[in-house]
């Protein structure tokens, strides 16, 4: 059965949004995305999904105030306690258990609300063996950041290139809360953070709020959508500890493009996929993940985004949304931002950043820190 | 489904929520005849974060519960999970992108100090609630005294769940708070929390871990398992948040949960159709809530079914043969072992001394969570 995104829908982000609270970020989402696929949210959706964590939400139980704002309340609803793609997938899989027709899936950050965001973060580090080392938890970025520019020989001028592009991306972006003119040497002209990580290769927090309608075929042609396929999804994760996982390279992210790679019946991702939404959250990410999900080879991407090969008229545009970089870090958020982005450029909605000609895209998501795990998305229109 | 197993629920300081995890997972594996190589992807649950005070805290538990490597996913839909991740395992196996999942869920509450209690005074809307300093017990009691004020139930009615759970939890090995001696007047004596609540009106907070394997039919034939158990309804609902906004005297969600699942598993007639539950009974009074929102009893009428005796374990309904959580004990999520795991366990004669005695092919299970508006509901046939 086939599966296809019949509805998008998104705010802007915003560095703060002090006149909303979540609650409406999610409603404002919501009713563009219902409003996008023709849907009522109250008769012709059959499941929901939020991906949220506690910590990030400030609440004990954050389930609880999911549904009145998404018009969840009395229906199937759940909350993924993962990225927005990690609902996705979720998503995905109860339409193809047959028992699911039309399922959402919401994503959000309001991260200006969150006063101690280093502290939060710092509690995700296991609470026995890496916590009490104390320090700031973008430290272990920083570590694998080494580790990848080591491994692979990258030049740390390619980080600059990353952001510069992104940076630049996001100016073309309505909804992007970073867009700036940024010059390939500024990254590395700005302060020292993490080293080799500088202020300006690190995503600056952002609030907003995304949510997908998702729809088996059967339902989409009752909606009379032009879906946007979901050809395949995957997840994954590396161990969890920092002294036994992969530092130089994305294990979670390489497997969880095998495995989405399979149900699109994709052979040669470098070849058949048109553009890339990958996680930039630290600039060296954006290289690594594209090695691990092998759309360019190992030790390549640094020197290709020199190249401009991953600019929006280049080889393989990456991040025509402006990434993290350019948007804002909406956490939780990220992957379904990833996605929503995708399917515009499939639908050739995405205005000013609109990639020509693209059929295929695939749309990639990390937990954030202090996490190995992701997920990966292939959508596709036409057949 | 092919395995289950459980922990022991204890205070248990000497572990790590992780190692509880594999302690669980361990013995499911073990009990489905199948090593962790076998499995294509693990789905974790588990409630509050704070209780374990780390944040992601399925990323934290992922290596204990048999994620490193895996696609891996943890669903949260408070008290619900205990039910609800392995609803969230069968759509893995459903959709037919895993043929074996692992279900692991796991609560440490212990951590929390001076009691997990203080972890529930921020599940509150922190505008229109936290400033009156409410807590779980509190609103809970709101709750039963609105179904025994609408129902003209009496509080030794209720206090006989609590007598029965507790008498069913002593043939549990796993139990915290089994005791065969207890008696009505036992409960209707003990200190009162928040009236009408009792101590032993409440289950114990507690540490554990529980797990499930679960496999497609193809799996299950072509390794010849005998000991499985099938999952033929899944249902889960959520009500909205303003809690203040419904009548708490019936839980109309998990009524919906009910429905879904019965519609999945062709039930028309729940009653004459199911032949044990494993309600959610956190309190004792949730049991008889439950046993009306599943709709195997009629509005007001578990009472009287439980006076009656047609909940006990030999009875013609047996509900929480395995103790529930009154008596085996209450780490949130890890309650899937009475939950889901004691439907298995009954429906494949593998009970021990808490086998129903008489044959049992339908059995019934929820979970209820959030502000008193989440409900799960799982039914799995012989």
């Amino acid at each position: 059965m086939r599966v296809g995104i019949v509805g998008v829908g998104m705010t802007a982000f915003r560095s703060s949004t002090p006149e909303y609270s979540w609650k409406e970020l999610m409603y404002e989402a919501a009713s563009r995305a219902y409003a996008d696929a023709g849907v009522d949210p109250r008769t012709q959706v059959d499941s929901f999904l939020t991906c949220a964590e506690d910590y990030y939400e400030g609440f004990g139980i954050f389930d609880e105030f999911v549904p009145d704002q998404i018009g969840a309340a009395l229906r199937p609803t759940c909350t993924v306690s993962g990225d927005g793609l990690h609902g996705l997938a979720n998503a995905f899989m109860q339409i193809q258990t047959g028992l699911i027709d039309v399922a959402v899936v919401e994503a959000h950050s309001k991260a200006s609300d969150i006063t101690t965001l280093a502290g939060v973060v710092e509690h995700g580090l296991d609470p026995i063996w890496n916590k009490p080392l104390g320090g700031h938890p973008y430290i272990v970025a920083g570590l694998e950041a080494d580790a990848y520019l080591r491994s692979t020989r990258t030049p740390a001028r390619s980080l600059g290139a990353v952001v510069s592009k992104n940076r630049r991306n996001g100016l073309r972006n309505p909804h992007a809360a970073y867009g700036a003119d940024v010059d390939p040497a500024q990254p590395l002209a700005s302060e020292e953070r993490f080293s080799p990580l500088r202020a300006l290769d690190i995503s600056a927090p952002a609030d907003g709020a995304i949510v997908l309608v998702v729809a088996s075929e059967r339902a989409a042609r009752r909606l009379r959508a032009d879906p946007v396929w979901i050809r395949g999804v995957g997840w994954a994760s590396d161990s969890p500890s920092l002294e036994t996982r992969d530092r130089a390279a994305a294990t979670y992210a390489r497997l969880a493009a095998q495995m989405a790679y399979r149900l699109a019946k994709i052979r040669a991702p470098a070849r058949e996929i048109d553009l890339a939404e990958v996680d930039d959250r630290f600039s060296y990410k954006e290289l690594q993940h594209l090695e691990a999900l092998g759309l360019a080879r190992a030790g390549e991407a640094g020197r290709r985004a020199l190249n401009g090969d991953f600019s929006i008229d280049g080889r393989l545009p990456v991040n025509a949304s402006g990434g993290s970089l350019g948007c804002g870090n909406v956490f939780e958020a990220t992957g379904l931002h990833r996605a929503a982005e995708v399917v515009l450029q499939l639908r050739g909605d995405a205005g000013s950043r609109q990639v020509d000609g693209a059929n295929v895209g695939l749309a990639q998501s990390w937990r954030f820190v202090p996490s190995a795990s992701g997920a990966v998305a292939v959508l596709g229109v036409g057949k | 489904m092919i395995g289950a197993g459980m922990t022991l629920f204890r205070r248990r300081l000497q572990e790590t929520g992780k190692e509880l995890c594999y302690e669980a997972a361990r013995m499911a594996l073990d009990s489905a005849g199948l090593t962790l190589a076998d499995v294509d992807a693990v789905v974790s649950g588990s409630a509050p974060d704070a209780f374990d005070g780390v944040h992601m805290k399925g990323e934290y538990l992922l290596d204990g519960a048999g994620g490193y490597r895996k696609p891996y996913v943890r669903v949260f839909t408070g008290g619900g999970t205990g039910v609800f991740s392995t609803i969230a395992g069968w759509w893995h196996v459903a959709s037919g992108l895993a043929d074996v999942v692992l279900v692991v869920n796991e609560e440490k509450m212990s951590s929390c100090q001076p009691h997990a209690q203080s972890v529930f005074a921020h599940i509150w809307d922190p505008i229109l609630d936290r400033p009156l300093q409410p807590n779980l017990v509190w609103i809970f009691a709101m709750e039963m005294n609105r179904y025994m004020t609408v129902h003209g139930v009496k509080k030794e009615d209720i206090a006989l769940v609590a007598v029965k759970n507790k008498r069913n939890a002593v043939d549990h090995p796993c139990a915290q708070l089994a005791d065969p001696k207890i008696t009505v007047e036992d409960v209707l004596k003990s200190e009162v929390m928040a009236w009408p609540v009792q101590r032993l009106d409440i289950s114990p907070p507690s540490d554990g871990a529980s797990a499930v394997v679960l496999a497609s039919d193809e799996v299950i034939r072509k390794r010849r398992i005998k000991d499985r158990a099938w999952i033929s309804g899944v249902g889960w609902c959520i009500d909205s948040t303003m809690w203040t906004d419904r009548d708490l005297y019936f839980p109309q969600y998990v009524a919906r949960a009910a429905k879904m699942a019965y519609k999945m598993a062709k039930i028309g007639d729940p009653r004459r159709e199911i032949d044990f539950a494993e309600p959610y009974d956190p309190f004792d009074y949730k049991e008889l809530h439950h046993l009306e929102g599943l709709l195997l009893a009629k509005k007001g009428e578990a009472p009287k079914l439980t006076r009656e005796g047609v909940t006990q374990r030999d009875g013609d309904l047996p509900a929480c043969p395995s103790g529930g959580l009154m008596g085996v004990g209450n780490p949130i999520a890890a309650t899937m072992g009475q939950k889901i795991g004691e439907l298995f366990w009954q429906l494949t004669g593998q009970a021990g001394k808490r086998q129903i005695p008489h044959e049992v092919r339908t059995g019934v299970s929820n979970g209820w969570g959030d502000l008193m508006q989440y409900g799960s509901v799982v039914v799995m046939r012989a």
